[in-house]
């Protein structure tokens, strides 16, 4: 239960082809994250198969059946919005009670779901308020008990911690996890912070101007990206670009190098250090360098250069990707 | 940053609006004080203000010449069930132009208007005939079918920019919750919108008690309600000021009240979605 299969599916409004044909395979009970710059189809894609969209052409399959035209709610998906779409006027019990209700289910089975899903999701205490009267991270939990109480096919989650402070997303983001890894149910998760894509994915799709750029696991993205949009799009602080006679020393239009992979040395590649961000593990340095782009260094602890101070950088050249010119990854 | 407001100003500006205010009721003030004069003390000159022989001479003649009861019976049907029926029509209405838009949306919202625009005159032969020719003339149900359809434009506009500021999330939540369409709208939207309705309800009920053309022209003896009691007062033979304010007191008390009572609610529904 939960395998979804997308075969040339499109869309597109009016004129314009926001999602071009695209196949993708989703295993039960897998985590997989859609992610990908603002504009580049990941939302779409994701209302495509929660039905809340017509898909222009092609098939989505949930569990082998055709469910391309089938209406949301029998499509036995459960989604959570990014704006948690509660229902202001109901009381907690009553949002997630909700579906069961529209369901016709008896009024003791709805109460012992709805008690079930608020044990899980620390919502026992909060039952009779108005999600007005919840927190940010109480009101998304109740989206996700909402979704919980179905025990839908897959889980859909349309960029639900993007309205949430920096702790909360992280306290949520483990909180879904966990909870993906007790239910063990299919979950699709959007998001533009490739930094959730990579903690919390099985499997990320990354995606741009409404095509798949690369499928894999996160690491698998990470040590061999497809392409130079997912290598500087996957990874934080984001890869370094070299172009010109340095590429081509390496037979490349391009070469790519990773903060990690970048060492100061007493030669190599001049440069002056520019702004030092200090996370207390690990220090990134902003360096300005001499006919090439500015380049960010990781380096463990702290360090004690200082602004302007002239630095070397040496690649590690067992860790350099090389890009041909339509910047694909060369073998 | 807040302006600071000096003392003299917020002086000058509040002597301005009680100013205002007054002068928008003072006509009011003035029919409702005729109605306690004698037709002599209601058309002399100088006119009196207060100082005048109080008398309810005025409003037991009007009771005994009319059946104010019967007028009032007929406004209350009439404004509540046209604005009910009009609710029922414009719900789904708004409903489908705010969360299914297409690309004429917004020109059947301006041609809805233009109606309003129209003057009423011009269609009353062809309504008039209709209403002769289907036996609706001097008919309730006659009166409440016509001021649902003249108040119409208004209800939907109202409804749908209320409709307009409920997030389509929350109704594409309820779609995945297995909610149909129906449930979707009695269970959702029309929870989440009982402010905007309910503003809509009053201004169309206060619309259809006020409304005078078509209650007058369209009916006699049976379906009359108050606005025709106000009009039977004037009559040929000479106007009778201070019977004639009774009836227009009389007539325009229970609406007075109930806006007096409503106004939160009202200036709530008017002002909804104007400030986010």
């Amino acid at each position: 239960m939960g395998q979804i299969t997308l075969k040339q599916v499109t869309k597109s409004f009016g004129n314009t082809d926001v999602i071009r044909p695209l196949d993708l395979e989703i295993g039960e009970g897998e985590f997989v994250v859609f992610v990908g710059p603002s504009g580049c189809g990941k939302s779409t894609l994701l209302r495509l198969i929660a039905g809340l969209e017509d898909i222009s052409s092609g098939q989505i399959l949930i569990d082998g059946q055709d469910a391309s035209h089938t209406p949301p709610a029998k499509r036995g998906l459960a989604m959570v919005f990014q704006s948690y779409a509660l229902y202001p006027h109901m009381s907690v019990r009553k949002n997630i009670a909700f579906p069961l209700k529209m369901a016709g289910m008896d009024q003791a089975a709805i109460d012992a779901k709805v008690n079930g899903a608020a044990k899980v999701l620390n919502l026992t205490d909060y039952l009779d308020r108005r999600p007005g009267q919840l927190s940010g991270g109480q009101r998304q939990r109740v989206a996700i008990g909402r979704a919980i109480v179905r025990e839908p096919k897959a889980f859909l989650f349309d960029e639900p911690l993007s309205n949430l402070d920096a702790a909360l997303r992280v306290n949520m983001r483990l909180e879904i996890s966990e909870l993906h890894q007790s239910l063990k149910t299919t979950m699709i998760y959007v998001t533009h912070d490739q930094v959730e894509a990579m903690t919390m994915a099985d499997k990320i799709v990354v995606l741009s101007a409404g095509r798949i750029e690369q499928v894999g696991s996160p690491l698998d993205l990470y040590r061999h990206p497809a392409n130079k949009f997912v290598a500087g799009f996957i990874g934080s602080p984001k890869m370094n670009f070299v172009t010109g006679p340095e590429a081509a020393k390496h037979g490349a239009d391009t070469i790519g190098i990773r903060p990690e992979h970048l060492k100061l040395s007493d030669s190599g590649w001049a440069g002056k250090i520019g702004v030092t961000e200090r996370l207390g593990s690990d220090t990134f340095l902003h360096v300005h360098m001499d006919g090439m782009d500015t380049m960010t260094v990781r380096t463990e602890g702290d360090t004690a250069l200082k602004y302007g101070a002239p630095v070397h950088l040496t690649p590690d050249p067992a860790c350099i990707h090389r890009f041909d010119a339509q910047g694909k990854t060369l073998a | 940053m807040a302006r600071a407001v000096s003392t003299r100003h917020k002086t000058i500006v509040t002597i301005l609006a009680w100013s205002i205010g007054f002068l928008i009721f003072f006509p009011i003030l003035w029919t409702v004080l005729t109605s306690f004069k004698t037709e002599a003390e209601a058309v002399a000159s100088p006119p009196s203000f207060l100082n005048f022989s109080w008398t309810l001479e005025n409003y037991t003649e009007v009771q005994s010449r009319s059946n104010y009861a019967r007028h009032f019976y007929n406004s209350v049907v009439i404004s509540v069930g046209s604005t009910l029926l009009g609710l029922l029509i414009a719900i789904p209405a708004a409903w489908s132009m705010a969360f299914v838009p297409t690309r004429r949306t917004k020109d059947i919202l301006m041609w809805m208007l233009s109606t309003k625009m129209l003057p009423p005159v011009g269609v009353l032969i062809p309504i008039y005939l209709i209403f002769r020719d289907t036996g609706l003339l001097d008919s309730v149900p006659g009166l409440v079918v016509v001021l649902t359809l003249i108040n119409l434009p208004i209800i939907v506009w109202m409804l749908y920019t209320y409709f307009k500021e409920i997030p389509g999330e929350i109704l594409e939540a309820a779609r995945m919750d297995g909610a149909t369409l129906w449930s979707e709208i009695i269970h959702v939207l029309t929870p989440m919108a009982v402010p905007g309705i309910a503003s809509t309800l009053l201004l169309n009920i206060i619309l259809a008690w006020n409304e005078a053309f078509w209650t007058l022209n369209l009916t006699a003896a049976n379906a009359a309600p108050l606005t025709a009691f106000i009009a039977s007062y004037s009559s040929p033979e000479g106007l009778f000021y201070a019977k004639l304010s009774a009836a227009s007191t009389m007539a325009i008390a229970p609406i007075l009240i109930m806006g007096w009572f409503s106004q939160k609610q009202l200036v709530r529904g008017l002002t909804f979605g104007a400030v986010k």
